[in-house]
């Protein structure tokens, strides 16, 4: 690499922060949470956790999209700074004006705010969910809050104060643009000219072939972030050309880089899997969700990734490419170990790809953990299936958190294909299921817990698609 | 009811220790701690370290110029490792740099040998090695060795609490200046500010008036900066003391985790005896404390274990012991509570395992046992103004609990997989610390000649709303806006000798302290009055408003007129008080007196469902009736509650410490261990302040409030139980906490 074009390279972030154009030189992998706190001296950004558990150090990260800004709050301890060119950053001290804002208010007329450490964060993650919706209910600005941690107020008092705002919001009608949010003075009167200056900076492609590819960053950033300070990292783009969902042929592609965010929202993938939002609202928390992409989950290679068990139950396609040379993995085939991965240094995932079902069929997935939402799974386990007259045609089944990689049940999948639905057939599968797996105890539970946990969801499967002929008594 | 703090902390404007700008050269400290539980040091190697570009010095014990101690009550721990290390996590060095990431990259260069030894991490194989930290304590009453004899049903077991991480949001933190004169300030995030000076000193060899120690405000406390945020301080003093520049030590998170203690695990045995009809006549427990390798507060601790033995009933024939039991786990130390929640989840455990056996719901016993005024605890204390029964009985009616227990029949019989269940949570909690001479606290108050008034006290703010509580006091007494009234920070320079904020006693302590100080400032006002306007003595002069009045008539002169007037007649606007809880005592040989001002009580039902095919389950809803006193600050003591019985939630179901064989911790991020987050918290909560009681020795009639609700949170324990109990109804499970869902699904079905 050649050093001087690195230095050009840095040279070039620019964004703007709150209301204030910056051009920097720092590291591309420096933290946003370290520059906003050290180099631009913006305490109310908080660390609490340094691995986007916490929330406290959540900011607003508004992209330009035929001329609207579409902000979306994010962990700035795992953000690189680099990710922020030709956007515009927001802290609580963007949002501060001479009076508190309704959101403030609310929080201080209800003691939402107790220690204050992670307040600014909340109220960021709380901002985040008006910029980003058209209506509001209290209970999805509720959801929004789900990357937030608070140790004082047992958040009664945060659902009341968001319950408050949403309802005197709620009021005015079409109050979605950023004119009506200056107007309301939930946002300072500057935010109106964002768009325009941030149109003015130009974007960059950076096109080099070497050093750390780096995709989401929210597991390297928890793993890595000292080392990627000292390493050429480079930040993998999307192709603005193309939708990152879509479908050619008889096959859904997915984007390597499309967030989970984008995933879990997508109309393309709804129509095929009606639950999809109920599924990945288990992933991470939504912060992670806008940052965290289906490469990443799938190159990172966790164990209990829910992204890589979702998509094995689609026997789902890798498109893997270097340079100009391109070639094909199923994913079920992709992972030899632990972090093992059938992938040279240099290639990169460029795309995910499953075969649109063509019958009727059922999916599944289940997840669970220590606690139900943001934390990793203790075990999960994905499942489509085919059948006719309860005659299995088809069948793909994942487990994660069991084995040391995502797991694709070929033995099980084996037994199961071309026997009749019964709840002995799924008692006799459960027995098959525990040959395939090889769990270990660590912090989220023992090995004979994780046995006996999967066999409980892979009942669940059947429960929930099969409710009139596979019940829970006939089967434990 | 605002509290004024917030209206800053909305903002992002409020300054916590990592936010201070520090001067052009200040060092960063990162600390090297031990990476087994158990061994004798055989060298450590640091010059590699010291090589590092950038690398300002490497700290180890030789470089301590006063005492290697820093044991508050035993003196057994030193502030870095000499010879042997004792747990996992134990500070050996410190390295400074001028950058916190040269600090840390340098760390990993410093090379340490050891001699390995077996560590204990469990306290019963502590005690069985007799490695007790004190001999054993025992509180008794009556002769519960006869009075089995007379118990129609009599049942024994075996309880186990986990270990809690107090997960302050803001991490542990100094940052240390040297003074002239060879001395040293700290900024500090402690619970204490006292004992973070006293530790300070002791570490370099300085008398305290060397050592000032200033707390802004902390991200959270809980018992886990009371002691533990002394290493950190006099780590950074020591550091600053020998390079002669200031220097910053802030813990990332995951070193917070592994270096700091938590709540004490217990293991007890109990057993209890009762009358056909349901009376509880006799009590035996025996506490195993895990104390982890240095005493810390374990001893206070345990003693509130036994002060709680028998919660919020009358027992008459008490015998219980407690086991201060050393191992080699990072020292474990106060956590809201304080020894008192194990305590009561114990005897919570007793009834239920009676009232299984005599096949009677457990509220039947609960409620024949419930303190009655006057009713004498183990420890020779009264129970007066004992508002056990007017909680409990004002919970069932308010909540309708016999329409609970219908339903939740109803739901069951309906339903296979999910299944519910409730619990009644009644909580005694004494208000006082339990070392009589700690109960004491001092005001400093300042009224400037412009009006303005400013307040030093004890107190540290931690997001409990003392400081508010603080300013509602001087507000009332000299009737001024509050905005004419800043609380400072706590300082060790203007109020010295302080207890740290603990206890739940901050507020009551500190608020009375102040109360004072500003009756001797209203005073000398009122005299000065009379004499400037040539009233009599009895004259009655009072403020209001910011007005003075006189016999009920405005004089025409305002709150910042009359202290102008005051200044330029040199009358001294500045006061100090010292408040002493009085009536309180307690004999340590015989383990017997009034150990406690007052005592808070309260009920509280919880309703849960337990996905009986995924061992998963929610909280539905906990309703409390709580004993707030008068309560004069709604909001604040509102979010206490709610606050705490989130936290004692969070203790019994997903908040899971695991340290292995070798005594590493295992949930060492938050990735790991999981807190309650918003979907965790109960669907719904209701708090119901009882009426008509009142406190005198409390801040205007209110009481105390950090802690007790905590207790409220082991009721999800025992409803979720109750749930597991439709769908298993033969098994008996066992009595241990957290239940996670994975305990939920291996004792369903294993």
């Amino acid at each position: 690499m050649d050093h001087r074009k690195i230095q050009q390279m840095k040279n070039e972030i620019q964004f703007i922060c709150n209301d204030r154009e910056i051009t920097t030189a720092v590291h591309p992998a420096t933290t946003v949470l370290d520059f906003l706190r050290k180099s631009m001296r913006l305490t109310g950004t908080k660390e609490g956790c340094r691995e986007g558990d916490c929330g406290a150090c959540t900011v607003l990260v508004g992209e330009l999209n035929n001329e609207i800004i579409l902000y979306k709050p994010v962990n700035s301890c795992l953000l690189p700074l680099a990710s922020l060119h030709g956007k515009h950053l927001v802290t609580i001290e963007g949002i501060n004006q001479i009076e508190l804002n309704p959101l403030q208010h609310a929080f201080v007329d209800e003691g939402a705010s107790q220690c204050g450490f992670c307040t600014p964060g909340f109220l960021v993650s709380l901002t985040g969910y008006f910029l980003t919706n058209d209506i509001y209910s209290a209970e999805e600005a509720i959801n929004s809050l789900d990357g937030n941690i608070c140790r004082c107020t047992g958040y009664a008092s945060i659902k009341r104060s968001v319950e408050k705002v949403t309802n005197e919001i709620k009021l005015n009608k079409n109050y979605s643009t950023l004119e009506k949010f200056v107007e309301l003075k939930v946002l300072p009167g500057y935010f109106l000219t964002i768009p325009e200056r941030l149109a003015a900076i130009k974007l960059l492609i950076n096109q080099h072939a070497s050093g750390v590819f780096i995709s989401g960053g929210t597991d390297l950033f928890v793993q890595q972030w000292e080392k990627l300070l000292s390493s050429d990292v480079q930040f993998l783009q999307r192709d603005a050309s193309t939708p990152t969902i879509r479908i050619e042929g008889e096959s859904c592609f997915i984007d390597s880089q499309t967030t989970i965010s984008e995933i879990k929202s997508s109309g393309i993938l709804q129509k095929y899997f009606p639950q999809l939002e109920n599924y990945f609202q288990y992933f991470g928390s939504l912060p992670i969700r806008n940052r965290a992409t289906a490469g990443g989950n799938i190159i990172n290679a966790s164990p209990i990734g829910d992204m890589t068990n979702f998509l094995l139950a689609l026997n789902a396609q890798l498109h893997l490419k270097e340079k100009d040379k391109g070639r094909v993995v199923p994913l079920k085939n992709f992972y030899t170990g632990y972090k093992q991965l059938d992938k040279k240094e240099n290639e990169i995932l460029d795309s995910v790809s499953f075969n649109l079902p063509q019958n009727i069929f059922h999916f599944n997935f289940e997840k669970v953990s220590k606690r139900t939402f943001l934390d990793i799974a203790s075990v999960n386990t994905s499942i489509y299936l085919e059948e006719e007259n309860l005659t299995i045609k088809e069948i793909h089944l994942s487990a994660g958190g069991v084995a040391p990689c995502p797991l694709y049940l070929f033995k099980t999948r084996e037994f199961l294909l071309g026997k009749t639905i019964s709840p002995q057939l799924v008692k006799e599968s459960a027995e098959i299921i525990q040959t395939e797996i090889s769990p270990i105890s660590d912090a989220r539970g023992s090995a004979e817990y994780k046995r006996l946990l999967l066999r409980q969801l892979f009942f669940a499967h059947f429960i929930k698609l099969f409710p009139k002929i596979i019940s829970l008594e006939e089967v434990v | 009811m605002k509290n004024y703090d917030t209206t800053r902390h909305v903002r992002g404007e409020s300054l916590f220790a990592d936010d201070f700008l520090v001067p052009e050269g200040t060092l960063f400290a990162s600390v090297f701690a031990a990476s087994i539980a158990h061994g004798k040091i055989l060298s450590i190697d640091i010059s590699e370290a010291e090589k590092f570009s950038g690398v300002k010095k490497i700290i180890t014990s030789k470089d301590i110029p006063g005492q290697n101690q820093i044991g508050g009550i035993i003196q057994d721990e030193p502030l870095l490792a000499e010879n042997e290390v004792h747990y996992c996590g134990q500070p050996v060095a410190v390295v400074l740099a001028e950058n916190l990431l040269i600090a840390r990259e340098a760390k990993k260069k410093i090379r340490i040998a050891y001699e390995t030894l077996a560590p204990i991490t469990d306290a019963r194989e502590a005690y069985a090695k007799g490695m007790l930290i004190i001999p054993p304590r025992i509180f008794s009453n009556g002769n519960v060795d006869e009075a089995w004899k007379q118990c129609d049903v009599v049942v024994d077991g075996t309880i186990e609490t986990g270990a809690q991480e107090h997960l302050y949001l803001e991490t542990q933190g100094a940052i240390a200046f040297p003074t002239e004169g060879n001395g040293i300030k700290i900024i500090s995030s402690t619970q204490g500010p006292t004992a973070t000076q006293r530790a300070v000193g002791k570490v370099l060899g300085l008398p305290m008036h060397q050592v000032e120690v200033d707390v802004m405000r902390l991200g959270g406390g809980f018992g886990g900066k009371e002691d533990q945020a002394n290493a950190w301080a006099a780590m950074a003093a020591v550091s600053a003391f020998v390079t002669k520049k200031p220097v910053k030590l802030i813990l990332p998170r995951q070193e917070d985790m592994r270096m700091t203690g938590k709540r004490h695990p217990y293991s007890a045995d109990f057993k209890i005896g009762l009358s056909q009809d349901g009376k509880i006549l006799a009590y035996e427990i025996t506490f195993f404390q895990n104390a982890g390798a240095s005493a810390d507060l374990s001893t206070p601790i345990l003693d509130r274990t036994l002060f709680h033995a028998t919660n919020s009933y009358f027992v008459p024939n008490v015998k219980a012991t407690g086991l201060c039991c050393r191992t080699n786990l990072p020292p474990n130390t106060a956590f809201r509570g304080f020894g008192g929640p194990q305590a009561m989840f114990a005897m919570e455990a007793a009834i239920y395992k009676a009232a299984k056996k005599m096949g009677v719901d457990a509220s039947v016993i609960q409620e024949k046992n419930l303190l009655k005024e006057g009713d004498e605890f183990h420890y020779g204390q009264l129970a007066k103004n004992s508002k056990a029964q007017a909680c409990w009985f004002k919970a069932k009616e308010k909540f309708n609990f016999d329409q609970i227990k219908k339903n939740v029949e109803k739901y069951n019989a309906e339903n296979k997989i999910l299944k519910k269940g409730f619990a009644c949570m009644p909580i005694c909690f004494g208000i006082s610390f339990t070392n009589t001479f700690m109960n004491q606290a001092g005001a400093l108050v300042h009224i400037y000649s412009d009006g303005s008034v400013g307040i030093s006290t004890a107190a540290v703010e931690m997001g409990q709303g003392v400081n508010e509580k603080i300013r509602c006091v001087a507000a009332e007494i000299f009737s001024i806006d509050k905005s004419k009234i800043k609380i400072e920070t706590t300082n060790t320079t203007r109020v010295a000798n302080t207890s740290p904020s603990a206890a739940s006693s901050a507020a009551d302590l500190n608020g009375k302290a102040t109360e004072l100080a500003c009756k001797y400032l209203f005073e000398r006002l009122v005299s000065f009055v009379k004499d400037a306007f040539n009233y009599s003595t009895t004259d009655p002069i009072a403020f209001r408003d910011e007005n003075i009045f006189c016999n009920e008539k405005a004089i025409g002169l305002t709150w910042v007129e009359l202290i102008q007037k005051a200044f330029f007649k040199r009358v001294d606007l500045s006061a100090h008080a010292h408040y002493a809880v009085p009536g309180i005592y307690f004999d340590r040989e015989k383990n017997k007196g009034n150990a406690f001002a007052y005592y808070s009580f309260g009920t509280a039902i919880t309703e849960v469902t337990v996905d009986c095919l995924r061992g998963t389950y929610i909280v539905d809803s906990v309703k409390a009736v709580h004993d707030f006193g008068k309560s004069f600050a709604k909001v604040i003591d509102r979010g206490q509650a709610e606050g705490a019985i989130m936290q004692g939630i969070g203790w019994m179901t997903m908040e899971e410490v695991i340290y292995n064989s070798d005594g590493k911790l295992l949930t060492d991020a938050l990735s790991t261990y999981k807190v309650p987050d918003i979907h965790s918290a109960p669907k719904e909560i209701e708090i119901h302040f009882l009426e008509n009681s009142d406190n005198p020795l409390g801040i205007f009639n209110s009481k105390a409030i950090g802690e007790p609700p905590l207790m409220y949170g082991i009721g999800t324990f025992f409803a979720l139980q109750n749930a597991m109990k439709s769908f298993r109804p033969e098994k008996e499970f066992q009595f241990s906490a957290p239940l996670t869902p994975e305990k939920v699904l291996l004792s369903l079905y294993y």
